[in-house]
Order: structure tokens, then C-alpha cells, then sequence
């Protein structure tokens, strides 16, 4: 592990427990994805209760689905697809010990992720606007079926949920970009880099089922 | 070998560094496991003391000591910390921190530091379901069934947070369990020579990562459902409260094989040692653990048979229901087949280990019944599945926990207890733990509901037996600690291996230093080759143990 450049790239320490970095690196990728296991059952909680809903109510779901914007879905779904490619691209960049690069495709991430809150934002304002609310504070007078405010309580609470997603990743995106900086990744090391893009493609992914389950209803 | 020289000096991990911070901020799996006991001793303390003020409550059929509303906070406040901060991490937290590393033969956990996270996110779940006692208070019974829950005033936002919070500490642990045991057992150590309690706790990790998080998102939407009404679980708006029961049984009944798999794998470490002969059945004891953990995910519907169930259903979880006795049955009988032509000892640890073999098989058994539809709508709701649960979550976990606990002892402090004491009170848990509980199944059969504050003047006699029976449990608990804590300040200095085991963890001095094993070990065998003329240590280079 000792060469001359050690100053200019610090040498990650392999944590005392483990034999080498090729173990700790195996374990902490393993982790990650129980780790992703356990956030697609956490949503899978909230896709069951859509499904059930749906089976019940199925002219209310394609009654409800009108009222969300669905170009304004489809964009969101470019961006965020364009972003898990900025993501993988700065992972590369750090496998192969290109700072800069990396850190300009995570700052690229971080932009379209900021970019699909923007989008989901003036959607929210929309609905507040128009009364779409969740549960009992529903009060839009267009939509007149009776059971509609459960629609929007399931449409509320899936992409809230996947929004709170989106903000965690940006933090810990930002994060990298500050490790980054501070010159902890190298060819050797870019172990955190690398599973917060798993976290981020997976971000990505749930809302590619999102996006067809709410806003695609027929 | 300089670490063996500073261990044999007395450096070991309790004496390691000195200073609270130095426990508050360690990363060492053998201290979290510590802290996480006295955090889950404390917790059982203050859930045992509102079973003895609900025990003393039912003393006579109308008030005795408390009205109606505050007996349902207390049985709310029970159930709530027995099942989500006592009973669900007991084992896997403690003794699971302290032994599964060592047990592997490594340093640490695979992540020590998301451990440590771990705790704190236990601690904080802990305090928020627990601030909730000093202001309004919740009523709704452990399980927060809707509407109810929704409706009824009072604190339930933040005991459900605390129950949502202390979930995730589970499903972190139970991660950190799964890959410390893939990528950290020692050279040799192949899967067919685990310690069974490390295959119990594999199974355990699995269900805490595939159930927890449901009951996460389902308590996330019960909060939501009090703040902003989403009517999800609210019959009002079209929403379904018997959904609310389907998510929350399908975390919460594989939460009681979180809660019962652990305990199983104490008991097969126990058992063998005390009957100094190999471990009858390893491969079946080894598989029964995902048996159980598979089944356990498709069961969930057995709470649910009154609750409008279509009869197909009710008739299909019934059936597999049953199946769960089979690889539970398979474990019994190899503990039973174990002890077969075996030279017994009877120190305290096999005495709890008896005791759990005693209560659970009751416990198991009458969840046979339970199961069968027709004695289920009789018994639904009443005392007699009071009594089923206490005998496997009380009988069964508790028992093995302090099996697991007076077993691991002088490994863990370095110390030994006084075995008399520890009989007197092992026999005043057992036998109070029957005379507590026993009386509830007859209650149940004639009719008795749970959850009320009186009861008929006829049910008057069996309900005081089982109040007397709950002090002497009481009594026998706080002689437990009485005994431990002076064990602790001035008990004998243990012996590295005081029980000849076999296993890994005793392969090191007691208490273990700081990296748990001077020189990392190199295994050669599987840990159960006790013989009639001594044991094989399975490590390169140990010589064999004396009969």
C-alpha cells in the first residue's frame, strides 16, 4: 500500500475487523443491498395499499388520474433517467481517479435531482390550488366521486415518500462531492461513491413505477 | 503475541479505555452489546412493574387500585414496551452483539460504527414511545387497531413514532448481523461448522430486514392518518380498516419468530454443553430456523379470523398455521434427543434451558389450538390467548434469555454468581410464571375477555391466584438481580472456560480483550464433539478438554 504519491491521495484504512479492502468493500456493497431490499419493502407497503384501492375502485382511479399532469410526470421521468446516467458517469470517474470529472457528474446529479423537485413543486402548488388534497381535506368539486380523496391521499403519500428519497440523496450526494474534494477517493478507494449510486439508481427506479401507476391510469 | 501478554496483564474490553465517553462513543460490539442490556433490562422493569400494577388491578373484580381509562394506558403501555423495546431486541441486541462476532471468530461486527448508530436509534424510539406516558397517554392496546386508533384522544402519534424509530434499529442490526456473518468467520470456519446459535440469529436477521420495514410504512401511514386524515385504514372516506390489520400482522406475527428464533439458538447451546454429548440433529436444527422464518411471512392471517376474513383464507392460513409446529416440533425433539444418554449437569443455565423446553412446549401447543378455526372463535379475545402468548414470549424468550445470561455470565463480566442463588431463583420464575399464567387458559376457556378493566365475580378466584402468582415472579426477579449485581462487585474470578464449551467464544480469556482473541483462531471442526472421556476443541492447536 505504501508509494510515494500517499500525500497527494490519502490511503483509505481498511477497518481493523476485516482482512483487506477487497473484504470490506464486498461487505459494504453486500450491505447496501439488503439495505436496498429493505426500502423496497418499505414502498411495497404503500404499492399494495395502491393496488388494493385499485382493485375496489377502478373507475375512481381513472376518474382521479385526470388531474395529475402527466407531461409534467413524463419530463420528471427524463430528468431523473438523465440523472442515474450523470450518477454512473461520475461513479466511472471515480473508479478511474478522475476528480474533477466526478465531481462535476455528481454536481450534474444534484442539479436534476434539484431540477425534479422544482417540477414536483409547481405540481403540488397545483393541487393545493385546486383542492386535490389528501383524505378529509379534499375539497376539489370537479372530481365528484365520492371515494376520489383516497386517490390523493395514496398519490401524496408514494411521492412524498419517494421525495424525502430524493432530498436524502442529494445530501448525501453533496457529501460525496465534499469527500471528494477533500481528495478521500482514489483508484484504491470509492467505496462511498459507489453505493450511494446504487442508493441513487434505486431512487430512480421506484419512481419509474411511480410515474405509469399514478399518472398512466386507464 | 504481545496481545496475549497485555490480556494476561488483565487488559481486556470492560478496562480497555476508562470514562463514560469512552462507552458512550465506543464502536466495540462486546460494549454495545452491554449497553443494549442495560437499556432492555430497564425497559423490562418498567414494563413489569405496569404487569404487576394490572395483575394487582384484576385482584378484585371491581376497582382496585386505578380506573378504567388508566388500566388501558397500562395495558397498553405493557404490551407496547414488552413486544417493541424489550421482547424483539432481548436477545439479538444483547447477547447477539456481545457473542456473534466472537462466536465467528472476528473482531467485530461488520459495521461497528452503524452499531453503535443502531443503539442511539433504539435509545431515541425507546424515549419518544416513553414520553408519551407524561402527557396524555395512549389506549389502543400494542397493536393499534383502526378506527379506534385514529379516533381516540390522547398520545398515540408519539408512541407510534417510538415503535417506528425502535423499528429501524431492528432492521440495521439484523443487516449488520447478515453480512458479519457472510464475510467475517474466521479461517476454517465453514458453514456446516456454525454455532447454531449464529444459524438462529441468521434466520432472525432475515425476518428483522423483510418485516420490519412494512411495519414502518405502516406506522408512518397510521401518523399520517392522525395528522393530515388520509383515510387509508378510515371506513369513512372508503379507506379499509382491516388493511390496517393485514400490514400490521404482517410484520408483527414473524416479529414473534424475531422474538422466539434467538431463544432457540441459546437453548441448543446450552443444552449440549450440560449434556456433554454432540448436539443431536445440527443440520435440523440449522434448517428448522428458515423453515420457520418462511413460513412466518405467510401465517399473518391467523390473528384475523373474526376480523371478516373470506373462509377459503381463514381455512388456508389455518392449515399453514399448523405446519409452523412441524420444524418447531423437529427442534424440541432434537434438544430432547440431545439430552438423550446424556451426563446431565444441573447448573442454572440447563435449568432455564429445562424451564423453556417446559413453557414453550405448552406455549407451542396451545398455539395449535389457536390455529384450529372452530376452538379459535371460542377462544378469540379472551384470557386464554393471554396466557398462549406469555407462555412462548415470557416462557419462551425470557426464559432462554436468562439461560443465555447466566450461561455467558463469567465470559461477559469475568465473574461467576452464586449457583444456589441462582436455583432458589429459577424455581420461585418457574413456578411463579405457572401460577401466573396456567390460571388464564382455564379463565380463557370459560369465557373471560382480555383487555377489561373487571370481570364477572365467578372468574374472582383464578384471577387472585394469578395475582399472587405475578409476585413471585417479581420476587423472583429481583433476587436474580439482588444475586447478579453482587456477583458483579464481589463475585469469584471466572475461569476463561468455567463450563468446558466448545464454541469459539470461550476459546478466549474472560472477559475477552479488546479484539476478542489474542491470535485469530483457525477452526478445524464443528463445536459439539463432546465425548464421554472429554471434547475436541475445534481450533488448530488446542489441546482436548478433560471429561
Amino acid at each position: 500500500m505504501s508509494s510515494t504519491h500517499e500525500s497527494a491521495y490519502p490511503v483509505h484504512h481498511v477497518g481493523h475487523h476485516f482482512n483487506n479492502a477487497s473484504d470490506e468493500f464486498e461487505a459494504a456493497k453486500q450491505g447496501m443491498w439488503v439495505f436496498l431490499v429493505t426500502e423496497i419493502l418499505m414502498f411495497g407497503g404503500l404499492f399494495v395499499a395502491y393496488g388494493i384501492f385499485r382493485g375496489m375502485y377502478p373507475e375512481m382511479y381513472v376518474e382521479a388520474h385526470h388531474a395529475l399532469q402527466m407531461k409534467m410526470g413524463a419530463l420528471n421521468t427524463i430528468v431523473l433517467i438523465t440523472s442515474s446516467l450523470t450518477m454512473a458517469l461520475a461513479v466511472s470517474a471515480t473508479q478511474r481517479g478522475k476528480k474533477q470529472r466526478a465531481i462535476g457528474m455528481m454536481a450534474a446529479t444534484i442539479f436534476l435531482a434539484c431540477c425534479f423537485l422544482v417540477v414536483k413543486y409547481f405540481e403540488y402548488s397545483h393541487k393545493f390550488h385546486e383542492g386535490l388534497l389528501p383524505g378529509a381535506f379534499y375539497s376539489n368539486t370537479e372530481i365528484t366521486n365520492p371515494k376520489a380523496p383516497l386517490f390523493f391521499s395514496l398519490y401524496f403519500m408514494m411521492t412524498g415518500l419517494h421525495g424525502i428519497h430524493v432530498l436524502i440523496g442529494i445530501g448525501l450526494i453533496s457529501w460525496m462531492i465534499l469527500r471528494s474534494l477533500r481528495n478521500e477517493f482514489s483508484e484504491n478507494f470509492y467505496t462511498p461513491v459507489e453505493l450511494v449510486g446504487f442508493y441513487w439508481h434505486f431512487v430512480d427506479i421506484v419512481w419509474i413505477y411511480l410515474f405509469p401507476l399514478l399518472y398512466l391510469v386507464s | 503475541m504481545s496481545n496475549a501478554t497485555t490480556a494476561a496483564h488483565g487488559d481486556n474490553y470492560l478496562n480497555h479505555e476508562k470514562g463514560l465517553w469512552s462507552w458512550l462513543s465506543t464502536v466495540d460490539h462486546k460494549r454495545i452489546g452491554l449497553m443494549y442490556m442495560a437499556t432492555v433490562l430497564t425497559y423490562f422493569l418498567i414494563g413489569g412493574i405496569f404487569a404487576l400494577l394490572i395483575r394487582l388491578e384484576l385482584l378484585h373484580p371491581t376497582q382496585t387500585i386505578m380506573d378504567a381509562n388508566t388500566y388501558n394506558r397500562m395495558f397498553t403501555y405493557h404490551g407496547a414496551i414488552m413486544v417493541f423495546l424489550v421482547v424483539v431486541p432481548a436477545i439479538p441486541t444483547t447477547l447477539g452483539n456481545f457473542l456473534l462476532p466472537m462466536m465467528l471468530g472476528a473482531k467485530d461486527v461488520a459495521f461497528p460504527k452503524l452499531n453503535l448508530a443502531s443503539y442511539y436509534v433504539y435509545l431515541a424510539g425507546g424515549l419518544f414511545a416513553t414520553a408519551s406516558l407524561f402527557l396524555r397517554g395512549a389506549d389502543t392496546g400494542w397493536t393499534f387497531y383502526t378506527p379506534y386508533s385514529i379516533r381516540t384522544s390522547g398520545t398515540v402519534i408519539l408512541v407510534l413514532t417510538g415503535a417506528f424509530i425502535a423499528g429501524f434499529s431492528s432492521i440495521l442490526t439484523g443487516l449488520n448481523f447478515i453480512i458479519t456473518i457472510h464475510k467475517l468467520r474466521a479461517p476454517g470456519l465453514t458453514w456446516s461448522r456454525l454455532p447454531l446459535f449464529v444459524w438462529a440469529t441468521y434466520a432472525t436477521s432475515i425476518i428483522q430486514i423483510l418485516a420490519t420495514p412494512v411495519l414502518a410504512i405502516t406506522l408512518a401511514l397510521l401518523v399520517m392518518e392522525r395528522v393530515l386524515r388520509i383515510g387509508i385504514f378510515d371506513p369513512a372516506i372508503g379507506g379499509d380498516p382491516v388493511l390496517f390489520q393485514h400490514f400490521f400482522w404482517f410484520y408483527s406475527h414473524p416479529a414473534v419468530y424475531i422474538m422466539i428464533l434467538p431463544a432457540f439458538g441459546v437453548v441448543s447451546e446450552v443444552i449440549p454443553v450440560f449434556s456433554r454429548k454432540p448436539i443431536f440433529g445440527y443440520k435440523a436444527i440449522a434448517y428448522s430456523s428458515f423453515a420457520i422464518a418462511l413460513i412466518a411471512f405467510i401465517v399473518w392471517g391467523h390473528h384475523m379470523f373474526v376480523s371478516g376474513e373470506s373462509e377459503f383464507a381463514a381455512f388456508l392460513f389455518s392449515l399453514i398455521t399448523m405446519f409452523v409446529a412441524v420444524p418447531t416440533g423437529v427442534k424440541v425433539f432434537s434438544w430432547v434427543g440431545t439430552m438423550y444418554g446424556g451426563s446431565i449437569r444441573f447448573n442454572a443455565p440447563m435449568l432455564y434451558a429445562f424451564g423453556f423446553l417446559e413453557l414453550f412446549t405448552v406455549g407451542g401447543l396451545t398455539g395449535v389450538f389457536l390455529a384450529t378455526l372452530a376452538v379459535n372463535v371460542h377462544l378469540t379475545e379472551t384470557y386464554f390467548v393471554v396466557a398462549h402468548f406469555h407462555y412462548v414470549m415470557v416462557g419462551g424468550t425470557l426464559m432462554a434469555l436468562l439461560a443465555g445470561m447466566h450461561f455467558w455470565f463469567p465470559k461477559m463480566f469475568g465473574k461467576m454468581y452464586s449457583e444456589s442463588c441462582a436455583r432458589v431463583a429459577w424455581f420461585l420464575i418457574l413456578v411463579g410464571f405457572n401460577v401466573t399464567f396456567f390460571p388464564q387458559f382455564i379463565l380463557g376457556a370459560q369465557g373471560m375477555p382480555r383487555r377489561y378493566w373487571s370481570y364477572l365475580p365467578e372468574f374472582t378466584l383464578l384471577n387472585q391466584i394469578s395475582t399472587v402468582g405475578s409476585w413471585l415472579i417479581a420476587a423472583g426477579f429481583l433476587f436474580t438481580a439482588f444475586y447478579l449485581i453482587k456477583a458483579l462487585i464481589s463475585g469469584e474470578k471466572a475461569p476463561s472456560n468455567p463450563w468446558n464449551a466448545l464454541t469459539l467464544d470461550w476459546q478466549t480469556p474472560s472477559p475477552p480483550p479488546h479484539d476478542n482473541f489474542p491470535v485469530t483462531p483457525i477452526v478445524t471442526d464443528w463445536p459439539y464433539e463432546y465425548r464421554p472421556d472429554g471434547a475436541i476443541v475445534p481450533i488448530q492447536g488446542a489441546a482436548p478438554l478433560p471429561a
